[in-house]
C-alpha cells in the first residue's frame, strides 16, 4: 500500500533547489491541492522572477512565465480570458512586495478570482542574497551588510496585515513549512486557497514563511529554528482576511 | 456593404478590433488615445468582452500577455510615455512569440513632452522598443479608414507570425474625424497548438516562456526568430506610392506628414517640378524596394517627419545613402506646412537644374 507519493501535478524534473530550502515543500503542498481538487487539467499556473521562475518546469498543468513583479496581471489576463480555468501565481517576496507590489495590491483591490502563492523568505536568493522588502530590521544580506538599518532601508512590508485592509480580497493566510505542524497547516490553507477560486470566491493569497540556508549562512537545521525565533515573531501566522468565513 | 459613419481615429482602432474578433481590450488613461478605452469600456460589456482599466501601462500590457498566452486577440492602447512603460511587455512578447496588437498615438517628447501630434517615436517603435533582438511589425495609418483597416491587418499578421503588431499613428490620427467604412474582414483561423487551454488530461503541458539559460538554447531561439522575420520583410513591407513614375524628387512621409507632403507635391507639379510621394505604410519592414526603385529616377530625397529626423535614416539605407536625402521636418507637437514641403521641394529643383 503506498502511504506517500508524489502529486501527479509534479512533474518528474529534478528540482534545482538549495540543500534545505523550503520551496520543494511548497510545490508539493500546490500539487496536492491540485490533484485533490481534480482541476490539473483545467489549471494554468504563472510562474514569476526569482528562484522559482523555473516553477513551469515542475507542474504539469499549462504554464507561463511572467516580467518580475507582473505575474498578477498576467494572471489577471488569463482568468478573464477563460474564467472558467484555475489560475494561480507562485511569486517571491521581491517578486510580490517589492517590483510588483502594485500589481499586487490592484489585483487583491478588483478581487480576481486567481490564487497567489506568496513565497517569503526574507531575501532575494536567486541574484545572491540581497535585502528583500520583507528583509528583517538588522538582516545581513549582501546590500545591508551591516544589517538592515530601518533609519536608511525602511522597515518591511507585512502584506497580509496590509492586504487585509482592502474589500476586494477575500482570503489571506500567512503560514510557514519550518515543522511538520506547520506544513500540515499550510496545506490546509493553500487547499483552500485553491477551493475559494474553484467556488468563486475571489482573491485569495496564502503567505508561506519559507528558508533560505544558502543566502542566510546557516545550515537547514538552523535555517528552520530561524524561522521560528525570528521571521514568525514579525510575521504572525494566522487568517489576516476569511470574507466567507461566517456563511461557511 | 456597411454604411458610411463619420468616426474618430481612436474609436475606429477600438471598433475595427472587435470585428477583428479581439474581445480583451486593457489600458490607461492617457491622452491623446483616451476614446479607445473610452470606446472599449461601452461597447466590451455589450459583447460579452473584457474592458479592464489596468493600475499602470505594464499591468496593462501584462494582462495582454496573459490574454495572448492562451491563444485569444487582446490589445493595449496607449500614447508615447505609456509605451515607454510597456517596451518591458513587448520585449516579453517578443521573448515569448505571442501575438497581440499595440497602439501608439504619439504625442511629443521626450519625458512628459506635450499632447500634441508627434512622429518621434519612430526609433523605438522600429528599433528599440525593449530589450533584446526583436522587431514589431509596425503599421503607419494615414487616414481614419486606414486607422480601422491597419488594426484589422495588424491582428490577423500578430496571428500570422507570432508577433507583436503596434499601430503607430501620431495623435492628429487619432483625434481628427473622417468618414470610414467598417466591415468585418474575413476571419483566417490560425492553429495554437502552443497556447495555454489547460492540458486536459490529454497533452503534455505547455509552456509560454522567455527564459533560455543554456546559451546554445537562446541563440537557436534568436536566429529562428530572425528567419521568420525575414519572411515578414519579403511579404508584408507596403506603401502607396503617388506621383511617382516620372519623380526627380520623391518625398518620403508617413501618416499626417504624408498627407501635408500630398498637398506640397500638387502644388509644385502645377509648377511643373516633377516630384512623388512614398508613403510607408509598414514602417517595419520598411518598404526598402520602392524606396530603392525610386533611386533609379530620383536624384534626390526629402523625408518629410513630426520629429527631429528618425525615418531618415532607413530612407538613406533603403538606398545605401546613393541620393541626397533631405529633411523637413517639425517636432514637440507641431506640423509641417504643405509651405515648408513645397520651399524645400523647390529649393532642391533650383539645384538640380541649376
Amino acid at each position: 500500500m503506498t502511504v506517500f507519493a508524489k502529486p501527479k501535478s509534479l512533474t518528474d524534473a529534478p528540482l534545482h533547489y538549495c540543500p534545505g530550502c523550503t520551496h520543494g515543500i511548497i510545490h508539493r503542498l500546490v500539487a496536492e491541492a491540485i490533484d485533490e481538487l481534480g482541476i490539473e487539467g483545467r489549471t494554468i499556473g504563472v510562474a514569476s522572477v526569482g528562484c522559482s521562475v523555473m516553477a513551469y518546469n515542475y507542474f504539469t498543468v499549462d504554464m507561463v512565465q511572467a516580467a518580475h513583479g507582473r505575474a498578477p496581471a498576467v494572471a489577471t489576463g488569463v482568468k478573464r480570458s477563460d474564467p472558467s480555468k484555475i489560475v494561480f501565481t507562485y511569486q517571491g517576496d521581491g517578486d510580490l512586495a517589492s517590483i510588483g507590489t502594485c500589481e499586487t495590491v490592484h489585483s487583491a483591490a478588483r478581487g480576481e478570482n486567481i490564487t497567489i502563492i506568496f513565497v517569503n523568505n526574507a531575501i532575494y536568493g536567486m541574484t545572491g542574497g540581497q535585502m528583500a522588502p520583507t528583509s528583517l530590521p538588522g538582516q545581513i544580506t549582501q546590500t545591508s551588510p551591516y544589517g538592515r538599518d530601518v533609519a536608511t532601508q525602511g522597515y518591511p512590508i507585512k502584506m497580509c496585515e496590509m492586504l487585509s485592509q482592502l474589500d476586494g480580497a477575500s482570503y489571506l493566510e500567512r503560514v510557514a513549512v519550518n515543522s511538520v505542524k506547520n506544513v500540515r497547516n499550510a496545506k490546509k490553507a493553500i487547499l483552500k486557497a485553491f477551493r475559494n477560486q474553484v467556488e468563486g470566491k475571489g482573491f485569495s493569497l496564502i503567505e508561506v514563511i519559507s528558508t533560505c540556508p544558502t543566502n542566510w549562512g546557516m545550515t537547514p537545521e538552523k535555517a528552520l529554528a530561524w524561522v521560528d525565533e525570528k521571521m514568525i515573531p514579525y510575521y504572525p501566522l494566522g487568517v489576516y482576511k476569511d470574507k466567507y468565513a461566517e456563511v461557511q | 456593404m456597411a454604411e458610411k459613419v463619420l468616426m474618430k481615429g481612436n474609436e475606429a482602432i477600438a471598433e475595427a478590433a472587435i470585428l477583428a474578433g479581439c474581445r480583451h481590450y486593457f489600458g490607461y488613461p492617457i491622452t491623446p488615445q483616451t476614446e479607445v478605452a473610452a470606446y472599449m469600456a461601452k461597447r466590451m460589456p455589450k459583447i460579452g468582452g473584457t474592458f479592464l482599466q489596468a493600475e499602470s501601462e505594464i499591468a496593462a500590457i501584462n494582462m495582454v500577455i496573459g490574454v495572448a498566452s492562451t491563444g485569444k486577440r487582446a490589445m493595449t492602447s496607449s500614447s508615447s510615455p505609456g509605451i515607454s512603460l510597456k517596451c518591458e511587455g513587448l520585449s516579453y512578447l517578443a521573448g515569448c512569440d505571442l501575438p497581440a496588437l499595440v497602439v501608439n498615438v504619439e504625442r511629443g517628447g521626450p519625458g512628459l513632452g506635450g499632447i500634441q501630434p508627434s512622429q518621434s517615436d519612430y526609433f523605438q517603435a522600429t528599433r528599440g522598443s525593449g530589450h533584446g533582438d526583436f522587431h514589431m511589425i509596425v503599421l503607419a495609418p494615414a487616414s481614419v479608414q486606414e486607422m480601422a483597416s491597419l488594426t484589422m491587418k495588424g491582428f490577423d499578421l500578430a496571428d500570422k507570425y507570432r508577433m507583436t503588431s503596434m499601430i503607430l499613428a501620431d495623435g492628429t490620427m487619432g483625434q481628427m474625424m473622417e468618414p470610414v467604412i467598417l466591415e468585418a474582414p474575413e476571419l483566417v483561423k490560425y492553429e495554437k497548438p502552443w497556447a495555454l487551454t489547460g492540458t486536459d488530461g490529454k497533452r503534455p503541458h505547455n509552456i509560454v516562456n522567455s527564459l533560455f539559460l543554456v546559451p546554445e538554447d537562446l541563440e537557436k531561439m534568436n536566429f529562428a526568430r530572425y528567419e521568420r522575420y525575414r519572411t515578414v520583410e519579403e511579404n508584408e513591407a507596403a506603401a502607396e506610392e503617388f506621383m511617382m513614375e516620372d519623380a526627380e524628387i520623391a518625398v518620403v512621409a508617413f501618416g499626417v506628414a504624408a498627407r501635408v507632403s500630398k498637398n506640397a507635391i500638387l502644388a509644385a507639379r502645377e509648377r511643373g517640378i516633377k516630384v512623388g510621394l512614398i508613403r510607408p505604410i509598414t514602417l517595419w519592414p520598411f518598404p526598402k524596394a520602392n524606396i530603392a526603385a525610386a533611386a533609379a529616377h530620383a536624384k534626390h530625397f526629402v523625408s518629410v517627419e513630426l520629429s527631429m529626423g528618425q525615418m531618415i535614416e532607413d530612407v538613406r539605407l533603403a538606398m545605401d545613402c546613393a541620393r541626397p536625402v533631405s529633411l523637413v521636418n517639425r517636432a514637440g507637437g507641431m506640423i509641417p506646412s504643405p509651405d515648408e514641403v513645397l520651399a524645400e521641394i523647390e529649393k532642391i529643383q533650383g539645384g538640380i537644374h541649376a
